[in-house]
């Protein structure tokens, strides 16, 4: 009987629901947790909450009007986005880009993913307890937000591509200030890796916890430093090249380990191969039209389905969409990259201990509105 | 390379559909004499489909079909030597499209095809629905690409409007079983055998299909 009754204890589970309002999940995301004491029986992300239904809107707007959403999906890697959408468009219906307007879509979406990086970076480290990175990453992204709202004229929702181009061309005082950046950047990452990198806190929070595996990356279709941290060397850049990425020598940072602190080190690696790239297409940056001589007015692609990716910051942004020949698409789907990588979360959770489960869902690098869309 | 392999692997898939659904498999020359055995054919074949219809996609009715279908093969002995028969994975041309492969399917065959793309360690990048209203049908898309070489994998299968439903893959991709979830919340795609098809994105009492046509807000 005492054995019996000392079984039940050790059986008993409770309930704890995480969020919907809760600062370590970054926006309006639920997690449902079964939990053994300190342990993790089960956890199930609820999504939802800002689900808007963009696809939707995608089929009763024209072609063009649908721009605007593209920056209110991920908010923090928005130009990937607008590159996604645009580049499917394009392949639809054959519009060409002139290689100038392609080399601002590169140097732009390229700010923008050491933007979405940096602010990962203080806000990953906030999760675990420190505070101070915050403040030092929000003053370097304060710089590409500066530069980015003088050419695209936004700070965060951009809206900057256009079909067979961009809005805006840059100016001298915009290229003088992103390589200026770009040096400033290179003397602000040895410190990140001495204040962060190399802390015993941070490596002993991160370091063989968290595993994912490459066979549930596949799985799960787990992509972006979330793949590349689990020894999956995918970059849809390298693996499926667009625009005008084969031109730029750059590195695909893979770790192997696949636990939090690879996904922490991909991350990190990855700022500087966009300074690299950034400063590559700066210097071979084309004279020329940023948009097509004919501006592109009718968008009407031909009867068919289409289907376009691009690495967001966050992994494999993929558009699919079908068009019955008119000027409003009748079908439009967004694959998010966080979507699938929080997929995982249920199954990597399990019997983790909840603030390294914590840990593991920063590490995921969630953007909430990109994945309830 | 991979293309062409998994090509070949997925193309299994058709011989048994081949076998019952023979009549768009002849061509132009074949067709005139192939003509009358295939009205044979396609009244044994209706009749095989009410035979089977109300059963759902097990091994028995399979191993049934196979049993079935030599018969058919003795009948017209052409079809065998066509391996390009149009019934088939399609390569399509990427630069134009998107994707190197599209797979069509019968609803039924979809987890064999996940399978065989799971062994070729092809992973998972979406499933979403179509609404084809005009046809009164539900097209689910699936895709798929793979991390080391490139090689996108269309698989499409197509459902009636009135009683939607595909066996489910999230026991083969585990990733599925949000898409599929999704898929559900959006056009109403009932996945037979999925452990938990409640609403995903959609509030939790939703009973509305906000993609289909026919959806009025």
């Amino acid at each position: 009987m005492n054995g019996l009754l000392q079984q039940d204890v050790n059986q008993e589970t409770f309930t704890l629901n995480l969020g919907p309002q809760h600062p370590a999940t970054h926006g309006v995301l639920r997690v449902k947790l079964v939990m053994d004491g300190e342990y993790i029986v089960e956890a199930e992300p609820v999504l939802g909450y800002i689900h808007r239904m963009h696809e939707k809107m995608g089929e009763n707007r024209t072609w063009v009007k649908f721009l605007p959403n593209c920056g209110r999906m991920d908010y923090l890697s928005a130009l990937s986005y607008n590159h996604g959408y645009v580049a499917a468009v394009e392949r639809a219906a054959g519009i060409e880009v002139p290689e100038r307007a392609e080399y601002l879509r590169v140097i732009t979406v390229e700010l923008n993913r050491i933007s979405s990086h940096l602010l990962w970076f203080g806000a990953f480290v906030l999760d675990l307890g420190g505070f101070t990175p915050l403040l030092y990453a929000f003053d370097d992204r304060e710089f590409i937000l500066d530069l980015l709202e003088s050419v695209t004229g936004s700070r965060l929702t951009y809206c900057y591509f256009r079909f067979g181009g961009v809005y805006n061309d840059i100016d001298d005082a915009f290229i003088a200030g992103t390589r200026e950046f770009i040096k400033k950047q290179r003397k602000r990452m040895p410190m990140y890796d001495a204040l962060v990198t190399k802390n015993i806190i941070l490596i002993k929070r991160l370091k063989e916890i968290g595993p994912i595996s490459k066979d549930m990356a596949i799985r799960y279709g787990a992509t972006g430093p979330v793949a590349r941290g689990s020894g999956i060397n995918y970059d849809v850049r390298k693996n499926e090249p667009y625009s005008v990425y084969p031109e730029f020598d750059f590195d695909v940072p893979v770790y192997e380990e696949g636990d939090s602190m690879a996904r922490y080190m991909v991350r990190m690696d990855e700022i500087e191969q966009s300074m690299r790239i950034i400063e590559q297409a700066l210097d071979k940056l084309p004279e020329g039209d940023i948009k097509p001589k004919k501006a592109v007015k009718l968008v009407k692609p031909e009867k068919g389905d289409y289907y376009h990716a691009v690495e967001a910051a966050r992994g494999s942004f993929g558009v699919r969409l079908v068009s019955d020949g008119t000027n409003t698409a009748y079908r439009l789907k967004l694959r998010s990259p966080t979507y699938s990588n929080l997929s995982l979360y249920g199954e990597a959770t399990k019997g983790m201990l909840l603030p390294d489960a914590l840990a593991l869902m920063g590490s995921l690098d969630l953007v909430i509105p990109e994945i309830d869309r | 390379m991979l293309l062409a392999k998994i090509k070949e692997a997925l193309s299994s898939l058709y011989e048994d559909i081949q076998e019952t659904q023979e009549a768009p498999a002849a061509d132009d020359a074949a067709a005139v004499e192939a003509e009358a055995t295939v009205v044979e054919a396609a009244a044994e074949e209706e009749t095989a489909a009410i035979d089977t219809a109300p059963v759902a996609a097990d091994a028995a009715e399979e191993a049934q079909a196979k049993e079935t279908a030599p018969e058919q093969e003795d009948a017209e002995p052409e079809e065998a030597e066509e391996p390009q028969a149009p019934p088939g994975p399609k390569e399509t041309d990427y630069k134009a499209k998107g994707y190197h492969l599209d797979v069509d399917l019968p609803p039924e065959k979809i987890p064999e095809a996940a399978e065989i793309l799971l062994r070729e360690n092809f992973f998972i990048e979406s499933i979403t629905g179509v609404d084809w209203i005009d046809e009164q049908q539900l097209e689910a898309v699936y895709d798929f690409n793979h991390f080391d070489e490139l090689c996108r994998v269309v698989i499409r299968t197509r459902t009636d409007r009135d009683n939607p439903a595909i066996p489910t893959i999230s026991h083969i991709y585990q990733g599925a079983n949000w898409h599929e979830r999704e898929t559900h919340d959006f056009f109403g795609i009932k996945f037979t055998g999925h452990p938990n098809l409640e609403p995903l994105l959609l509030p939790e009492d939703a009973d509305f299909h906000p993609l289909l046509k026919d959806f009025k807000a």
